[in-house]
């Protein structure tokens, strides 16, 4: 009866791995779809992503003294470094480093941050799609 | 049969003891700050703070100065540096669970910065301003420019290369 119950234990927690493994493995062109619905919900005005606006908002200042490409570099297949402790940060366009835009809950994460260092706000979706399409439009 | 267990219970006592003896002896010669000993590790510590920099060693800070840096990371030293409320919950635990002693404390703020403990100037006391200096190190807290194991929580003297 007690191992019964410890089968079935088992049987339920190497299930709900496998399900948080595919639900945290995506691909970019799959995160990019969710901010996409993302930006359509928060403006009845959108009208898709732009690869050369992201471009621009990657390699600009926003007021404060990094930019995107201050750390990522001017050109995000690349490897960079962080401005203040000087750490290798690896490539982040996706045909340079294939773990890149694969884990909704990472990307949240590091845009919430970074957007904050850069533009002392979060990023809009439209924002943050303009950047994804600019990051999958270069080719390694 | 009770006899025998006994023994054996006694002669285990006394390996044990001996062992601890053993182990007292080979850290007799040792300064008082471990360094030598393994880092203390978690999977979530290391992937979370070790993303912007050397995942620093629990030991280099007590935990009043830890738990003050945890209660602060959406402005970590001018970076937004949040995590999730489970991972922060997971790293304070491991943190404090094995942060130093304070008894180095100087005044009653807990210090945030490992560099201004008085032992981390104790320990690079020898080191020249023109190392500090040196953009190959750019910045005291950037440890794996000289401690080339700092990756793998190990800061033997064996293992320290300064960038020319």
């Amino acid at each position: 009866m007690f191992r019964a119950i410890h089968v079935l234990i088992l049987v339920f927690a190497v299930a709900a791995g496998l399900m948080s493994l595919t639900a945290s493995a995506q691909t970019p062109e799959e995160v990019l779809a969710a901010i996409k619905t993302e930006a359509k919900n928060s403006s009845p005005a959108f009208q898709g992503f732009s690869a050369e606006r992201g471009e621009r908002f990657f390699k600009q200042t926003h007021g404060n003294e990094l930019s995107c490409a201050a750390c990522h570099t001017e050109n995000p297949a690349a490897a960079g470094k962080h401005a203040k402790t000087g750490k290798i940060i690896k490539a982040l366009a996706p045909a340079a480093n294939a773990e890149r835009f694969t884990d909704t809950a990472k990307v949240e994460k590091w845009f919430k941050r970074n957007c904050n260092d850069v533009l002392d706000r979060v990023c809009t979706p439209q924002e943050k799609g303009d950047v994804l399409a600019y990051l999958l439009s270069i080719k390694n | 049969m009770y006899f025998n267990q006994r023994k054996i219970l006694s002669m285990f006592a006394v390996t044990v003891l001996l062992m601890s003896g053993a182990m007292s002896a080979a850290h007799a010669d040792d300064d008082d700050d471990d360094e030598h000993m393994p880092s203390a590790r978690n999977a979530v510590w290391q992937s979370e703070c070790g993303s912007c920099h050397v995942a620093y060693p629990p030991r280099l800070l007590p935990a009043e100065s830890w738990r003050a840096l945890m209660s602060g990371l959406d402005k970590h030293f001018g970076s937004d540096a949040s995590v999730d409320p489970a991972a922060a919950k997971e790293i304070g635990a491991f943190l404090e669970k094995n942060a130093g002693s304070n008894r180095h404390a100087t005044s009653g703020k807990p210090i945030l910065r490992i560099t201004e403990t008085r032992w981390f100037q104790h320990e690079h006391d020898e080191v020249s301003a023109r190392t500090w200096k040196n953009p190959k190190v750019k910045s005291a807290s950037n440890c794996a420019a000289c401690h080339i194991q700092a990756e793998n929580g190990n800061f033997s003297e064996h293992n320290i290369r300064i960038p020319k």
